[in-house]
């Protein structure tokens, strides 16, 4: 399980967050949603422990949220740190010798999914096909939690389909809980559980959205535009 | 990815709609093993844990059976099969005579504009 007990982060004198609480079902798809600079890629960065709260607390399955909770947490970046010398089986390798949990075969049977070979060299890359990299490298992990920063942001429309579905395939969510930050929310709505709805720093709402569309007749972009239109 | 969902209905319910309608077009037989939670999840583009539900509830309703270690299939129990299939009947009809009333046409405006247009229809096809 994930929980923020009073979290705030601070950038300067930017608040990212400010005095969130919240917890976090397990064996979902979660989406966090809001607009630009809200503080969406801030939650998952300090989930990752990539960034440490200003005030409060963040467990993951107990375990306070630090550098270390990589061991639990595959995490994507919305950019890609790759070297560009390297082809897409030195990157494979390469995540293999830093992760005891990272799956070869499953990175293999990703691949393929993704019409991805282990030959081509990282430079070469059409930016769509580093997308799918990126899906490839932190699905291939088996842990608990997945992080996904904008997986789907700037691709084309093919490229998200793929991504989206090579979601739903390997991803096992009796054992796995994934969070998604996203703009795209028509296309990933259909796979969401939960949302987490974040507006200038404050988590408004952790909602499932089937009970949502249940409840108030509305989908998650219905929801938004009403919702942060009200100012 | 198949038909798009519309996202202000719940998901569960449109998929337990398409997998009835299947059914009811026997598209799916009596007896047949339906996909895998996974296959079904993929090939609909939503989340496995939505379609656990529909399977369950589509359980629940005896349309479906779960056997253990096998998978699900659809029920060989007839009576249940010919209730969907008045009530999908039933619910179409409802769905048509709400909206005519709600334009304004009359219930023997309703039943001689289907006869005529079945009997048109029949003449076309003849």
């Amino acid at each position: 399980m994930i929980e923020f007990k009073q979290v705030s982060k601070r950038y300067g004198t930017k608040h990212a967050l400010k005095d969130v609480s919240f917890s976090l079902p397990t064996g979902k798809v979660i989406g966090i949603i809001g607009e630009n600079g809200s503080g969406k890629s801030t939650t998952l960065k300090l989930i990752a422990g990539l960034a440490k709260p200003t005030s409060g607390e963040i467990s993951v399955n107990g375990e306070v949220a630090s550098r270390r909770i990589s061991h639990v947490v595959s995490y994507l970046s919305e950019s890609d740190g790759f070297y560009p010398f390297f082809t897409v089986g030195d990157m494979i390798d390469f995540y293999q010798s830093q992760f005891a949990d990272f799956s070869p075969a499953k990175a293999n049977e990703i691949l393929s999914f993704m019409k991805l070979d282990r030959s081509q060299k990282i430079k070469n890359l059409s930016k769509g096909n580093r997308g799918r990299l990126k899906i490839v490298l932190t699905l291939a992990r088996d842990v608990p939690i997945i992080l996904m920063d904008e997986p789907l942001s700037g691709l084309d429309p093919l490229v998200r389909d793929s991504i989206i579905k090579g979601l739903i395939s390997f991803i096992d969510i009796e054992k796995q809980t994934v969070l998604i930050t996203t703009h795209e929310i028509e296309e990933v709505e259909p796979i969401l559980d939960t949302m987490v709805a974040i507006k200038d720093g404050r988590v408004i709402c952790v909602q499932d959205v089937e009970e949502l569309r249940m409840q108030e007749n509305a989908g998650i972009l219905d929801w938004m535009k009403r919702v942060y239109q009200e100012g | 990815m198949g038909e798009e969902f519309n996202p202000s209905k719940p998901i569960y319910l449109q998929l337990i709609e398409r997998i009835s309608h299947q059914i009811v077009r026997k598209e799916l037989s009596a007896g047949e093993k339906l996909p895998s939670v996974r296959e079904m999840a993929i090939q609909s583009g939503v989340n496995p844990n939505t379609v656990q539900r529909t399977y369950s509830e589509l359980e629940r309703m005896g349309i479906v059976e779960t056997r253990r270690g096998q998978g699900t299939f659809v029920t060989e129990d007839e009576s249940i099969l010919s209730s969907l299939r008045e009530n999908l009947k039933e619910q179409q009809i409802i769905q048509f005579i709400n909206d005519m009333r709600e334009m304004g046409y009359t219930d023997q405006e309703m039943v001689r504009g289907l006869q005529e247009y079945l009997r048109k229809e029949g003449g076309a096809k003849a």
